[in-house]
């Protein structure tokens, strides 16, 4: 038999050693990601806080970088994001709701799940591709050579794109246009398209997280299903869905590539009027700034915008961290 | 004795398969009305399969089916409106759950699903229930405060006041004591004894002193070979624990197995 005392206690010194490295390691991987922000948010701010001035916010985009603005695009993409949510919020709390309450568990519903999660991991600019031919252009079938057009004898105007107006059931604000063309309408549409997937998916979550001893709870006292899902389930899961549909909408606000595929300009001299109007966007503007030549326009208002667009998404992420804390429940 | 007159709820030759697992076998049973009935048995005979059948709540699991009928007041409860049948068989569950809000929003939940919407009368309604519970003197304060924020035993109180504001006939309780301490189970028992003279009540306990004590009525299940879970013997407390018939029901409530 071999004598094994003493065997035990050897390298003491030599595995603190490997511990502390490994330590070292981590902190380190830590830091890269930190200190990069850290050297970008220096960078910005150095850059474009002298430019944060109210210009930026009264302005158009103008030839003297001293004048110029980013007043249209901040405007866009407040109404593209407000339309947005308005849009995703319905759509992807019920398809959550159907989902996870309604749909039996069978193949069927297996692959729509894998779909789901598979749409939020497809690139924007498909989505860009997506709605240009969905909402922009509605497969042209309002151009005047088109099937549906010759068909119905529809009123369509004479460009190559064609497209008709029309007040729905007569009412003079109920204006529609067909297609959608480069509208506000049009963009947030492709961008409902965009973070749906997420919004489901997170909605899903918050619905899942719900005890099911409350929807046990609510058909023991007979309560029909929608009575327990609207008054019960929702109700408690609504700050997870806030959250999941205010943190998609912060991913959505920094989109640019969609929204330049369904043809949103760069230069937008006037505020919009109506979903029909044209319109741009912040990250198009500071896309805009970033390509031409003055110094004025590449380093600091792009940066000054920068400052904004960040300063949108942290008060968004700020918010769903808020309504988070303040609404979740504790059991 | 009761046993004569014409039962509140009557089981005939009930089966219950999960898929193919058969979990209750040929169970013909009368519950007797405006009686405490409790059902004991070792862990796994179906007694909370049996408990959930009478309220129907076993049909929110997609692979139980079964034969057989029970009848509520001369009515085969699987021909009636679900939602019907569940404002007439309240349950109160093992574990306190409460929904997360104010002790009144909780109470006023069923009769609002119901159809109630005027404030004074739902008020009306909230104090009656929470009286009846035993729970208005501890929290006629407090109504507006989150239900959560009640100790274990008010919570269970206040899931019995929310399943008397829907007018139930009868209340099925499962294991309604398991999870609270001796006193909060005291009152729990003291409040169920108030309720028999207008509800019929189905309880469903682990604890044999609680059958002994707080029951008129008895059934006594059993696994069989096959797991399956059958009704060994019923009758009146008393009987069924001093006197019992079947030998099985002698040495469970004697504690040799279970």
């Amino acid at each position: 038999m071999n004598n094994i005392n003493g065997s035990i206690s050897s390298n003491l010194r030599r595995r603190h050693r490997i511990g502390k490295i490994f330590l070292a390691l981590i902190i380190f991987s830590t830091m890269v990601g930190l200190l990069m922000l850290t050297i970008l948010l220096i960078d910005i701010a150095v850059e474009g806080a002298e430019w944060v001035r109210p210009e930026l916010f009264l302005n158009y985009h103008s030839r003297k970088p001293e004048k110029a603005g980013m007043k249209s695009a901040i405007v866009g993409s407040i109404i593209v994001m407000a339309l947005t949510g308005f849009f995703s919020f319905p759509i992807g709390v019920g398809a959550a709701i159907y989902i996870e309450e309604y749909a039996e568990k069978s193949f069927l519903t297996r692959l729509i799940n894998i779909n789901i999660n598979n749409l939020a991991g497809v690139p924007s600019i498909v989505y860009g591709m997506l709605g240009l031919v969905v909402f922009g252009r509605m497969f042209g079938v309002f151009s005047p050579d088109s099937w549906l057009v010759n068909t119905f004898n529809l009123p369509v105007g004479q460009g190559a794109l064609g497209g008709m107006e029309f007040n729905l059931l007569g009412i003079k604000w109920l204006l529609i246009k067909l297609p959608f063309g480069r509208s506000i309408l049009a963009g947030a549409l492709t961008m409902t398209l965009l973070i749906l997937p997420v919004v489901i998916i997170s909605s899903r979550e918050a619905i899942r997280a719900v005890p099911n001893s409350i929807r046990l709870a609510a058909y023991a006292l007979g309560a029909t299903k929608w009575q327990t899902i609207s008054k019960q389930v929702l109700p408690v899961s609504m700050p997870g869905i806030l959250t999941g549909i205010i943190l998609a909408l912060s991913r959505a606000i920094g989109e640019t590539a969609p929204l330049i595929i369904m043809g949103a300009f760069t230069y937008v001299p006037f505020l919009p009027e109506s979903v029909w109007d044209q319109f741009t966007v912040m990250p198009i503007q500071i896309y805009n700034w970033i390509t031409l030549p003055q110094a004025e326009y590449r380093n600091h208002l792009a940066a000054a915008g920068i400052i904004i667009l960040l300063a949108v998404l942290l008060s968004f992420n700020a918010v769903a961290v808020f309504l988070r804390k303040k609404l979740e429940i504790k059991w | 004795m009761t046993n004569n007159d014409k039962p509140k709820l009557s089981v005939k030759d009930f089966n219950l398969f999960y898929g193919k697992f058969q979990a209750l076998r040929d169970v013909t049973i009368g519950i007797p009305e405006n009686q405490i009935t409790s059902i004991i048995g070792p862990s796994g005979c179906g007694k909370s399969t049996f408990l959930r059948s009478f309220n129907r709540m076993n049909d929110l699991i997609p692979s139980v089916h079964t034969s057989g009928k029970i009848e509520l007041d001369n009515e085969n409860i699987f021909e009636t409106d679900v939602v019907e049948l569940r404002q007439r068989v309240g349950m109160v569950f093992q574990r306190p759950n409460p929904f997360p809000k104010s002790i009144f929003e909780n109470i006023a939940f069923g009769p609002r699903a119901h159809g109630v919407r005027d404030k004074l009368i739902l008020s009306e309604i909230v104090e009656k229930s929470l009286r009846q519970s035993a729970l208005w003197d501890e929290v006629k304060d407090q109504i507006h405060k989150s239900g959560l924020a009640l100790s274990g035993g008010q919570q269970q109180r206040l899931c019995i006041a929310r399943a008397l504001a829907v007018e139930p006939e009868v209340i099925l309780m499962d294991e309604p004591a398991s999870a609270l301490d001796p006193i909060a189970t005291l009152k729990i028992e003291d409040l169920i004894q108030l309720l028999k003279v207008k509800y019929t009540i189905v309880i469903v306990t682990h604890n044999m002193q609680q059958a002994a004590r707080a029951s008129d009525f008895t059934l006594f299940f059993n696994m069989a070979d096959d797991r399956a879970g059958y009704l060994v013997e019923s009758g009146n407390t008393v009987d069924i624990f001093t006197n019992p018939k079947e030998h099985q029901t002698e040495q469970y409530i004697s504690g040799r197995f279970g």
